[in-house]
């Protein structure tokens, strides 16, 4: 929902990144307000997958120049802890298993972590667990996924649920989906999507980072941002991403290269 | 990357437990002879056969090599070079902690072992042993009352001459090996305890070791017996000043447990481990064995080893009764240069005996870590049972794991069971912990407290939250 009198959560400006010596994002502009929902589309390799774990702060990443305002701070500055607690939320392509750790106990952690943050108190163990099976009902997990380790064994479609569960807990302010749509069944897919779209509101944007349409068809961006070569290239409406269902990305590589020339 | 999110400088957290107590102390000059053996056992106003003891361990002792199988690295020890006798200089043990030396006191405090009737520990019965002399045991009357004993081996030996003659190395005879048979000559103080026939020991009995002299070698020895039907928990605590010198600790702990008696024996070890290139630190070559004599006795071992330069130590059980159960749970954490060559033998005996191993190796920096454990079931062992599981987390990409099961079975009818795995902290891991709100060394320590959890679960419950703490502790500035 765009509303010109919206607060602008995110605002980044000629953002550059390389991991180890490869220069990656080149220059990206965006900027986020309050209730919008954004799509980043491109191929693999754009740079859209770096542009998420560099704003959620991933240490393989280096800034090289630019800056990010998140509600007005510099969100560079920030350890990835603090961005989260902040209120910034990563979704991850593929979340990892991390054995021995209790996924109850895990979430229970990070829950805290943010509601102290937001100066909520903490929850014991008892109103953890009536919160976690309220939300458990945005994504349709069964609860005994709550007392595995976190991810270990999952399918990729419960990974994947587990990072909606997460973000239904943890109500951010921006959350960042990196190609949560990858990997999932119609069915799966849907279910996560239901969750994006209980969860947006007038008060938090969604950034959608996606190759498909299909994602698109079942969560409505108010905007379409085309990266290439570690910039964004263009900008519009749904039906940017319509057009780019319908011609393919090769024309996107076109003007990359006339842009790289010049 | 930030300072706070490197691996490679996540284990720059100083030892807590580095300073020296400036006290004096009764030395004997340096160098190992039989006329040493007869002068500590002197001093210490020995009867005849402990005397015959010692003597006939340190001629074995001559004949006997420095094990040189296990995976650990160093450079020779000169034996001469040590001295065998330290004692802080104070007449006589006290009969009342008033007339302790108030820096000995203050020492233990500093260790957050405080001794006084005050302050000391409810419910936990602690014997403080500095430089290998036993210096305060509480709760000694109310224990008595119980008839258990609980003091120095030193204090054994003189009240009740008979028990150390019947029990004293029954476990790990003299000869056992190398580092046993230097113990059996020279060993200075220690714990003992007995619990007699059908009583459970109404408290946590607990033995805290603090090693303060610089070229001192520390050779404890500890004694526990379980008489039928009794039980006992012991804990035992260790920590030491920095000296850039490598110190040698060779103890020897003594487990027996009668028909249907229960000892389980737990060790927080944190003696100083040695700077980050490996300069100092303690050599430690302990000699640890429960004998389960009696039928349905039950013996267990939980380790949490951090410190020491070297760690050389297999605390094993003999299963000799039938019914008998052996246990075995292992955290060894190494860091830096560390190096430690641990885990368990467990020996079946008799008849429908059960052992269970379980070992979590943790390294870190450029430290080796190896499991080392034996489990033999012997002919006569119908119907026995094992199960093992050695897991290893590696963090960084310069430390090295290790592990070296050796299985014997002589008997047809017997079920051994060994399991293994590798894990590593990934840094990605680590950033998906952060990603969700939880600091960096909060995520460390919680994927090495899930790691730890199945032997964290055995420690009493006092000291599992403080073992938590300390690997956290250990691990600070590792992970990057």
């Amino acid at each position: 929902m765009i509303r010109p009198d919206a607060d602008t959560l995110l605002e980044i400006v000629d953002l550059q990144a390389r991991v180890e010596d490869k220069p990656i994002l080149k220059g990206v502009n965006l900027t986020i307000k309050a209730g919008e929902i954004h799509a980043v589309m491109g191929r693999n390799g754009s740079g859209k997958s770096t542009l998420s774990k560099v704003l959620a702060g991933h240490p393989a990443y280096t800034v090289t120049g630019g800056s990010v305002r998140y509600r007005g701070a510099d969100l560079l500055d920030l350890e990835p802890e603090q961005r989260a607690r902040l209120g910034l939320f990563l979704g991850f392509q593929y979340p990892v298993e991390i054995p021995g750790v209790s996924n109850l106990e895990f979430l229970r952690v990070s829950t805290n972590a943010r509601r102290m943050e937001k100066g909520e108190e903490e929850l014991d163990t008892f109103a953890f667990e009536d919160l976690v099976r309220e939300r458990l009902q945005v994504v349709q997990m069964d609860p005994a996924f709550l007392e595995r380790s976190v991810n270990e064994g999952f399918s990729g479609g419960e990974k994947k649920r587990n990072e909606i569960l997460q973000m239904a807990l943890l109500d951010p302010l921006v959350a960042i989906l990196d190609e949560t749509d990858s990997g999932l069944d119609i069915d799966a897919l849907r279910i996560v999507a239901g969750g994006v779209n209980h969860l947006a509101s007038p008060e938090n944007a969604t950034l959608l980072i996606t190759h498909y349409q299909r994602l698109l068809d079942v969560i409505t961006p108010d905007y379409v941002h085309v990266m290439a070569g570690g910039r964004i290239l263009r900008t519009g409406g749904k039906e940017l991403a319509l057009e780019l269902e319908d011609r393919g990305y090769d024309w996107v590589d076109q003007e990359l290269a006339v842009l790289e020339v010049a | 990357m930030s300072s706070s999110t490197s691996v490679g400088d996540l284990v720059s957290q100083p030892y807590k437990y580095g300073f020296v107590t400036d006290i004096e102390t009764d030395k004997i000059d340096k160098g190992l002879s039989e006329d040493v053996v007869r002068l500590i056992s002197s001093k210490k106003g020995e009867p005849q056969f402990l005397l015959d003891f010692r003597l006939r361990a340190y001629q074995q002792w001559l004949r006997m090599e420095e094990p040189d199988w296990a995976a650990l690295g160093h450079p020779a020890i000169d034996y001469q070079e040590m001295i065998y006798y330290a004692a802080p200089r104070q007449q006589e043990k006290k009969a009342s902690l008033d007339e302790v030396d108030p820096k000995l006191l203050e020492t233990f405090d500093k260790l957050g072992i405080p001794l006084s009737e005050q302050k000391r520990l409810s419910n936990v019965a602690v014997d403080a042993v500095f430089d290998s002399v036993s210096i305060a045991t509480t709760y000694r009357e109310k224990l008595a009352e119980h008839g258990v004993i609980f003091c120095s081996i030193s204090e054994a030996v003189k009240d009740h001459p008979e028990l150390i003659e019947r029990y004293l190395g029954t476990v790990v005879p003299s000869n056992d090996n190398f580092f046993a048979a230097l113990n059996s000559a020279v060993f200075s103080d220690g714990s003992f305890v007995f619990i007699p026939k059908g009583v459970e020991c109404p408290m946590e009995l607990s033995t805290y070791f603090r090693i303060n002299s610089g070229d001192t070698g520390q050779f404890e020895r500890t004694l526990i017996v379980a008489e039928e039907g009794a039980s006992v928990s012991y804990l035992e605590g260790c920590t030491a000043p920095m000296f850039d010198t490598n110190q040698l600790h060779a103890a020897v702990v003594e487990l027996v447990a009668l028909d249907d008696a229960s000892i389980k024996y737990s060790t927080v070890q944190n003696w100083y481990a040695g700077d980050e290139n490996g300069v100092g630190g303690i050599y430690n070559f302990v000699t640890k064995r429960g004998h389960c004599r009696g039928d349905r006795s039950h013996i267990s071992w939980t380790q949490v080893e951090t410190g020491s330069a070297i760690t050389w130590k297999y605390p094993s059980c003999v299963l000799q009764g039938a019914h008998s159960v052996g246990e075995f749970y292992s955290v060894a954490l190494t860091n830096n240069r560390q190096q430690a060559d641990t885990g368990t033998k467990m020996i079946h005996v008799g008849p429908h005996t059960r052992s269970t191993i379980v070992s979590k190796g943790i390294s870190a920096g450029h430290s080796s870590n190896s499991y080392r454990g034996l489990v033999q079931i012997g002919p006569k062992a119908r119907g026995a049972r094992n199960y093992s599981q050695c897991d290893s987390m590696l963090i960084g990409d310069q430390a090295a794991a290790n592990t070296y099961p050796y299985i014997r079975s002589q008997q047809p009818e017997a079920s051994v069971e060994h399991e293994a795995s590798t894990c590593r902290i990934s840094a990605d891991q680590l950033f998906y912990l952060q990603s969700r709100g939880i600091g960096f060394e909060e995520a460390v320590s919680m994927m090495v407290s899930g790691f730890c959890r199945d032997v964290f679960n055995q420690l009493p419950m006092e000291f599992a939250a403080e073992a938590d703490k300390l690997l956290a502790l250990k691990l600070e500035g590792s992970v990057g």
